[in-house]
């Protein structure tokens, strides 16, 4: 799955791309479990053909995409992303996709529509742990409707020029590099605009911990986790000092008046 | 008597130590080939597997050592306390390399940064209090410290061990609780528990035979 070049300020990082190997053997996607090596050994089960997109909820053009016109909607850009984890590490990725505004542009959401809903597949005979007590499945994640259009928001079907293996989330995702990974939905079967902030995944399992904005944000540490510092995967190694967190994880300068006058600390 | 013989064998002794190491050369043997480049256990986050296999090890070996009275006394078998003092300074051992692990790869042995950050997060604020209480219990494992002390007083300080197993617990258990991920956690508390409750077990048992004693020695005085 090849990607064009992007015009999108912030699209591309020029810092060093992290390893195939260690981005697809070290993964959170809980269907498949709880283990970070649990997704590459167990996600093989996903069938993602055929796969199809429900847009639904407060919009003009309610469709179900087929995964074939879903890839085909608009020109497939190259976005290098930092990924930034909730639990203090971090990666450098190539994907493969387009700025999800482009499809929220051709469905019309409604006035009324104030956040876009993504919901994942929640299949418990090909995802061996949806089922489990762990989360309250499907797994659900949102955003509000001007992150949503924000042009750094992508809809994701590759990465390294090739499609999405399946556990990076095959075989439609979002990435959202500003916010911490979880926000990222994966593997997703349907997109719901709605008038009221749904209730995400991690956000139910534990509110005091996970808010729903999410943002990347040094000056804000969650309990477990500092988030002041990161590691990044396979460059930093095992005796050197973690790396200073940027805010916004290094995109503040487009996505930060999204939030201007917000507490983040309130809102995080 | 092949299982006392076996158990009293000069060699029982430099085995066990060598089978407790072995977790410790596993990750250390996994250490050099990461920084060469080799193909190894610990994965995308080295730094993160070493704090986690440290602590793993830590629970186990707290669970071994708890086991060892119970198994002693169940299967008649006396020469295995022989072993206990071992085991007990192999889980302070792994809890060393636990915090160094730490320390190191996560905080870079800034030591501003680690006490602002046991006092910021109570999980570690939990897991650092169980490395200290622990700490007084390997000082005092040698035979002078038993005989300096008495034996009753190194007992009730060494009973110390039940409080630090909670509180190991309860830092596992803070860990996890991020992530929902309770399983793993839910097995090393059944066990905990089982070793525990055990000693509950026999202490009232004792109990009641003394109080039986009693009420006879009444009745026929």
């Amino acid at each position: 799955l090849p990607g064009g070049k992007s015009a999108v300020s912030g699209a591309v990082t020029m810092e060093k791309v992290t390893d195939y190997k260690d981005v697809t053997s070290y993964n959170n996607f809980y269907e498949f479990g709880t283990d970070k090596a649990d997704p590459a050994k167990n996600a093989h089960t996903l069938v993602t053909k055929p796969w199809s997109v429900a847009i639904e909820g407060l919009v003009k053009q309610p469709k179900s995409y087929t995964l074939e016109d879903l890839i085909k909607l608009s020109p497939q850009e190259e976005r290098i992303y930092r990924l930034r984890c909730v639990e203090g590490w971090s990666m450098v990725i190539p994907w493969v996709g387009y700025s999800l505004s482009e499809l929220i542009k051709k469905v019309e959401p409604l006035g009324s529509a104030k956040y876009v809903e993504f919901v994942t597949q929640a299949d418990p005979r090909t995802m061996p742990f949806v089922g489990s007590r762990v989360l309250d499945w499907p797994y659900v994640e949102a955003l509000r409707m001007d992150e949503a259009m924000h042009p750094l928001a992508l809809l994701t079907f590759g990465m390294y020029g090739e499609v999405l293996p399946n556990q990076n989330g095959a075989p439609v995702r979002m990435v959202l590099p500003w916010k911490y990974g979880f926000k990222s939905g994966k593997s997703i079967v349907r997109i719901r605009f709605t008038d009221k902030e749904p209730r995400t995944a991690w956000n139910k399992a534990a509110a005091q911990e996970y808010g729903f904005y999410s943002n990347v944000n040094p000056n804000v540490d969650h309990p477990r986790w500092s988030q002041a510092t990161e590691r990044r995967i396979g460059e930093d190694g095992l005796f050197a000092k973690k790396r200073k967190t940027l805010m916004f994880n290094g995109y503040e300068a487009q996505v930060g008046q999204l939030y201007a006058g917000m507490d983040l600390k309130k809102n995080f | 008597m092949s299982r006392q013989k076996f158990l009293l064998h000069p060699a029982a002794k430099p085995i066990l130590f060598l089978i407790c190491l072995l977790p410790f050369s596993w990750l250390a043997w996994n250490v050099v080939q990461a920084q060469m480049g080799n193909a190894n256990v610990l994965g995308a986050n080295p730094a993160e597997h070493l704090i986690r296999a440290t602590g793993d090890w830590t629970l186990r070996f707290i669970c071994i050592v708890l086991a060892v009275t119970p198994l002693r006394v169940i299967s008649n078998t006396p020469t295995l306390a022989r072993f206990r003092r071992m085991l007990g300074l192999f889980a302070y051992f792994y809890v060393v390399l636990h915090l160094l692990s730490y320390s190191w790869f996560d905080m870079g042995f800034d030591a501003a940064d680690i006490a602002k950050d046991i006092a910021k997060r109570p999980f570690i604020l939990v897991g650092f209090s169980a490395f200290l209480l622990l700490t007084p219990l390997a000082a005092t494992s040698f035979n002078a410290a038993i005989k300096a002390m008495g034996a009753k007083r190194w007992q009730t300080l060494h009973k110390l061990v039940y409080l630090i197993a909670g509180l190991g617990l309860l830092h596992f258990f803070w860990m996890r609780a991020a992530k929902n991920n309770f399983a793993e956690v839910f097995v090393y508390a059944a066990i905990i528990v089982v070793l525990l409750g055990w000693r509950v077990m026999q202490y009232l048992r004792k109990k009641r035979l003394q109080l039986n004693k009693i009420g006879r020695s009444q009745l026929s005085g």
